[in-house]
């Protein structure tokens, strides 16, 4: 694999073909805010705050680092006006779902999102989509996915697989920057179990079940 | 709709993992909706996951995971047709009907819809029942045409 | 339609044989009755039409000496049910089951023309029998749909009798994959799906990509509300989307090939599977295709109901079975697409330019249209105009010829106020802009885009803040949903928008709107999200006013919005007629024989019934926005006193 030459907030980066920007950028010890990026994940490309702007003859661009290879002789910038009020509209767009996220608290402070520019919406979910991946790409179990498109996008539990696997399991829960996954995990505990869990597989008992 | 049924569809599409939306599709045409023991065989035979299916069968508007009624109202609410007043001949049928898009009515007689373009413009405002196509559609004119239909 | 079964075709020469054989079967001469059974036709009643024909032709006995053909669809969808007469080419126009008698008895029988179903122009009243005299046809350059209402869709032979496959033909009999691609290239023929990308070079660089397996794909998805351009051509001529596709195939080195069709389009998806089975039959598909070595096949895939999966990676995600969701990828898919592999995704008119550029040149394409835009494009006109139908021109005409020499104008007399294009990622063009010369830089410019080609026409009735709210809401409820700045971005500006259409708007929403705008085009994942605020920023150019109207006013200047009009019946001109009040269906009107009718404004729905019913000759319901409706007269006022009919 072939070295690549490129330039990030002025700073001279070496990397290997392959890398994307935002490894590239974080080995050299620059930061880049990131919500939906899991580096045991495939880069998802949805939450759009890890945007960075590149210049390349003359054009300037934005693009999301978590996704863009490094290039040869690419000039990366990581701040600039623009990026910085389009994170700031990101955040608060997000604050307006999950105002109290620990997540997002230092990222508002930061950017000088103010939570309250929009009234607050129903759902705290931001949809980084970290848990359906998590448990798709590693767990290999598919107890959480994504259920609807657009405004109504939602995520849910798979109530008989939620069952089996999920009690003893539960490697998603931290991933989660506004825990409305374990609230969705609740709700479905609460409404969908089969009704016999007596039986399932990891030999939990009714009982066993502490109270969250 | 049993097994077997299923199962001839898939087979039809030798399995394939990358046909699940055409199973799916052949599914709803012929059952009207997708119930949930249909989806588990599919996803059983297709070797897909679980939240595979529950997002497809969400995210796509052709499918329905609940009962439709005996009659299926599509109103169409593209563009040239709104341009032409379909919100208001919209409003009139759920009046009528009592229900929104995408509910069914109790006793399972209508179930409305609305539809983003039939391609049939110079036909707008246009409502479609069971597949046949109501042109020119206006508020008034509505409960002509449901009044048919038992 | 009673074609043979034929045995494959082997060579370009047996093409030919066959082809020469089928016209030595058919007589010019002989009357031919066509129809177009086309989707809105058939919404219009052709069915019925047809089945007329075919019992009225076996009643009197003329079966061997007249045929009747069912045909894709000509365009003029405003006057259907229509039915062409050849070869004297008469055209009948809404033609209904009661008029085919007569138009066997007169018109096959005794060459007659019946004046009543002509066309007839609305200011000369001169009547135009021919098609070819029809204004609506004389000022389109039909190179593509032209050929709709000559053929049955169903039938392989009607294709081949109009020169079908000549194109594959000399193809594969000669050009090397480099000569189409260069054909196509100086063409210049540039993406017909919304996009405007050249083509050709989207062909170079999947044929230049590494990799053994590649793949060309056909966007029938035709998302955009309000046109149905692919629909008329999938329908119509389904074969000349697979001889485009074949060529392209062969152009990149590709032997697989989708079909990715809407199934809001049934008619489509059935005849191109027809197709598709008699292409494979008669040796246009399937191995060694006419002898050449090359392998081709096609595969039909139905959509199911999203509107995303227009967008080219989206589609491709649909393909591979999956939700249709948008990759952020930064590697064009024609190098990685469908499976990773190179992939060549056109939509179908794009196609179906491609056989007539092999046959007849890139030389011949390129007289057509202007210096970036070349060719014709057909455009859906839709909305607020007099011959709603699909137009075929070339490029560089101008919006006011479209519009008003062919589309006939505004009907009822109304005022044209905004035409919008590129469907829900385009904008409203506004009437200043009207001799504007259609084109993709031309219609990007203006702030709108050619998109796939939807024209819909707007009124003075038309208003341009419920417009951008209407595409608002509509792309909520389309978008996957995957990135913030769209799914997030539109859920507030549709909150806004629906403010402001309700008169809750307040200082500062446009400018809110317009940073939201902003976060969209710059940070989306995907093209829907990118020009999500196209419509609405398009209207803000040029229809400000209205937004202000909204904002400060609560006024509706297009009297539009229902919660910012309000119903009134004039006491002055009101004749107590009583059918708006036996129509309505709050029971909000009070009144009665010679007795004034006033309007209960907290029973009314603002459903406008009242205001459709009410006699031209009184006009007495008018609508009022922005200012107090009139108190009701008292009720000693309301009597009516009739002068007495003698005098």
């Amino acid at each position: 694999m072939s070295e690549i030459l490129l330039q990030i907030d002025g700073k001279e980066i070496r990397a290997k073909e392959g890398t994307t920007l935002l490894e590239a950028a974080r080995s050299a010890g620059i930061s880049i805010p990131t919500l939906c990026y899991h580096e045991k994940l495939e880069p998802f490309g949805g939450c759009r705050i890890c945007l960075v702007e590149l210049e390349m003859r003359g054009w300037t661009r934005l693009v999301v680092s978590c996704v863009y290879l490094v290039e040869q002789n690419l000039v990366v910038r990581t701040r600039s006006e623009k990026i910085d009020r389009i994170r700031k509209m990101i955040l608060e767009l997000l604050l307006a779902h999950a105002p109290d996220a620990f997540d997002l608290q230092d990222l508002a402070k930061e950017y000088g999102a103010n939570r309250d520019r929009f009234e607050k919406e129903a759902s705290f979910c931001i949809h980084c989509g970290l848990c359906v991946r998590y448990c798709a790409e590693v767990k290999k179990k598919n107890a959480v996915g994504f259920v609807d498109r657009g405004i109504r996008k939602e995520i849910s539990f798979i109530p008989e697989i939620a069952s089996r696997e999920c009690w003893t399991c539960k490697e998603c829960f931290p991933l989660c920057p506004t825990e409305a996954l374990q609230a969705a995990y609740v709700l479905v505990e609460a409404l969908a179990f089969p009704k016999s869990s007596s039986e399932s597989a990891s030999g939990n008992k009714e009982g066993d079940r502490p109270r969250i | 709709m049993d097994n077997e049924r299923i199962d001839h569809i898939i087979d039809k599409h030798h399995s394939e993992p990358s046909s699940l939306i055409q199973v799916l599709l052949e599914i709803q045409a012929e059952n009207h909706w997708l119930p949930r023991e249909a989806l588990e065989r599919v996803a059983e035979r297709l070797q897909v996951p679980k939240t595979r299916i529950q997002h497809i069968a969400t995210f796509y508007k052709a499918f329905s995971l609940v009962p439709k009624g005996r009659h299926e109202i599509h109103i169409c609410v593209g563009t040239a047709c709104h341009v032409r007043g379909a919100t208001r001949v919209l409003d009139t049928v759920q009046d009528l009907t009592g229900i929104k898009p995408g509910e069914t009515d109790l006793d399972l007689k209508f179930s409305l819809q609305t539809v983003n373009c039939l391609g049939c413009c110079a036909l707008g405002p246009v409502m479609d029942v069971d597949g046949k196509t109501h042109g020119k559609m206006a508020p008034s004119k509505t409960a002509e045409v449901l009044k048919n239909y038992e | 339609m009673n074609s043979r079964i034929m045995a494959r075709i082997n060579s370009p020469e047996e093409l030919e044989k066959v082809r020469q054989e089928i016209l030595s079967r058919r007589d010019p001469n002989t009357p031919c009755i066509s129809i177009c059974a086309g989707a809105g036709c058939i919404a219009s009643g052709a069915g019925e039409v047809i089945t007329a024909f075919k019992a009225e032709i076996e009643k009197q006995g003329l079966q061997a000496d007249v045929d009747t053909k069912e045909t894709g669809c000509p365009g003029f969808c405003e006057r259907g049910p229509v039915v062409v007469i050849y070869p004297e080419e008469i055209c009948y126009l809404q033609v209904k089951p009661e008029d085919v008698s007569e138009i066997v008895s007169q018109t096959i029988k005794e060459k007659k023309v019946i004046d009543r179903l002509v066309y007839v122009d609305p200011t000369t009243g001169e009547k135009a029998p021919r098609e070819s005299d029809i204004p609506f046809y004389k000022n389109q350059e039909r190179n593509i749909i032209g050929s709709n209402i000559k053929i049955n869709p169903k039938s392989i032979e009607d294709y081949l009798a109009i020169g079908g496959y000549s194109a594959l033909a000399k193809v594969l009999s000669g050009m090397t994959s480099e000569h189409v691609l260069e054909e196509v290239k100086k063409a210049n023929l540039r993406g017909r799906g919304g996009g405007g990308f050249p083509a050709g070079s989207k062909w170079e660089g999947s044929r230049n990509a590494p990799g053994e397996i590649k793949y060309v794909i056909v966007n029938a998805d035709e998302g955009d509300p309000g046109a149905f351009m692919d629909r008329a051509l999938l329908e119509g001529n389904p074969h000349s989307i697979l001889e485009g596709l074949t060529i392209g195939a062969y152009a990149i080195g590709s032997h697989e090939g989708y079909i990715y069709v809407r199934q809001e389009y049934p008619l489509a998806v059935e005849n191109v599977n027809i197709a598709i089975k008699k292409a494979e039959e008669y040796g246009f598909l399937g191995k060694n295709i006419l002898g050449s070595g090359f392998d081709f096949t096609v595969k039909v895939h139905q959509g199911a109901g999203a509107f995303v999966c227009g967008e080219s990676t989206a589609l491709m995600t649909a393909l591979e079975g999956r939700a249709g969701e948008p990759r952020p990828k930064y590697i064009r898919s024609n190098i990685v697409g469908l499976w990773g592999r190179p992939s060549v995704l056109n939509n179908v008119e794009t196609w179906a330019n491609v056989p007539l550029i092999i046959n007849k040149g890139a030389d011949w394409f390129t007289q057509f249209g202007t210096e970036r835009s070349k060719g014709t494009k057909i455009f859906s006109l839709v909305g607020k105009i007099n011959n709603t139908g699909l137009v075929e021109v070339p490029m560089g005409i101008t919006l006011r010829d479209i519009i008003f020499k062919i589309g006939g104008g505004i009907p009822g007399g109304k005022r044209f106020k905004a035409v919008q294009t590129g469907g829900p990622s385009g904008g409203c063009i506004p009437e200043e802009l009207l001799d504007l010369q259609v084109g993709f830089d031309e219609l990007t410019k203006a702030g709108s885009m050619m998109g796939s080609g939807g024209m819909i026409v707007m009124d003075e009735d038309t208003c341009m803040v419920d417009i951008s709210r209407y595409f608002l809401d509509f792309l909520t409820d389309e978008s996957c949903g995957k990135c913030v700045p769209c799914r997030e971005g539109m859920r507030q500006m549709l909150k806004i928008l629906n403010n402001i259409t309700q008169g809750k708007g307040r200082e500062g929403d446009i400018e809110l709107l317009e940073e939201l705008s902003e976060t969209a085009i710059e940070a989306s994942l995907c093209a829907l999200g990118k020009s999500s605020p196209n419509p609405l920023l398009s209207t803000l150019r040029y229809f400000r006013d209205e937004y202000e109207a909204h904002i400060k006013g609560k006024k509706c200047p297009a009297l539009s919005c229902k919660e910012l009009i309000a119903y009134h019946i004039d006491p002055n001109k009101c004749q107590a007629c009583m059918i708006c009040l036996k129509k309505c269906p709050a029971e909000a009107i009070e009144g009665g024989k010679n007795r004034i009718h006033v309007i209960d404004e907290e029973k009314c729905t603002k459903c406008g019934t009242c205001f459709e019913v009410c006699p031209s000759r009184f006009g007495a319901v008018k609508k009022i926005s922005g200012e107090p409706v009139p108190p009701p007269i008292p009720e000693e006022a309301r009597t009516i006193v009739r002068e007495s009919k003698q005098k």
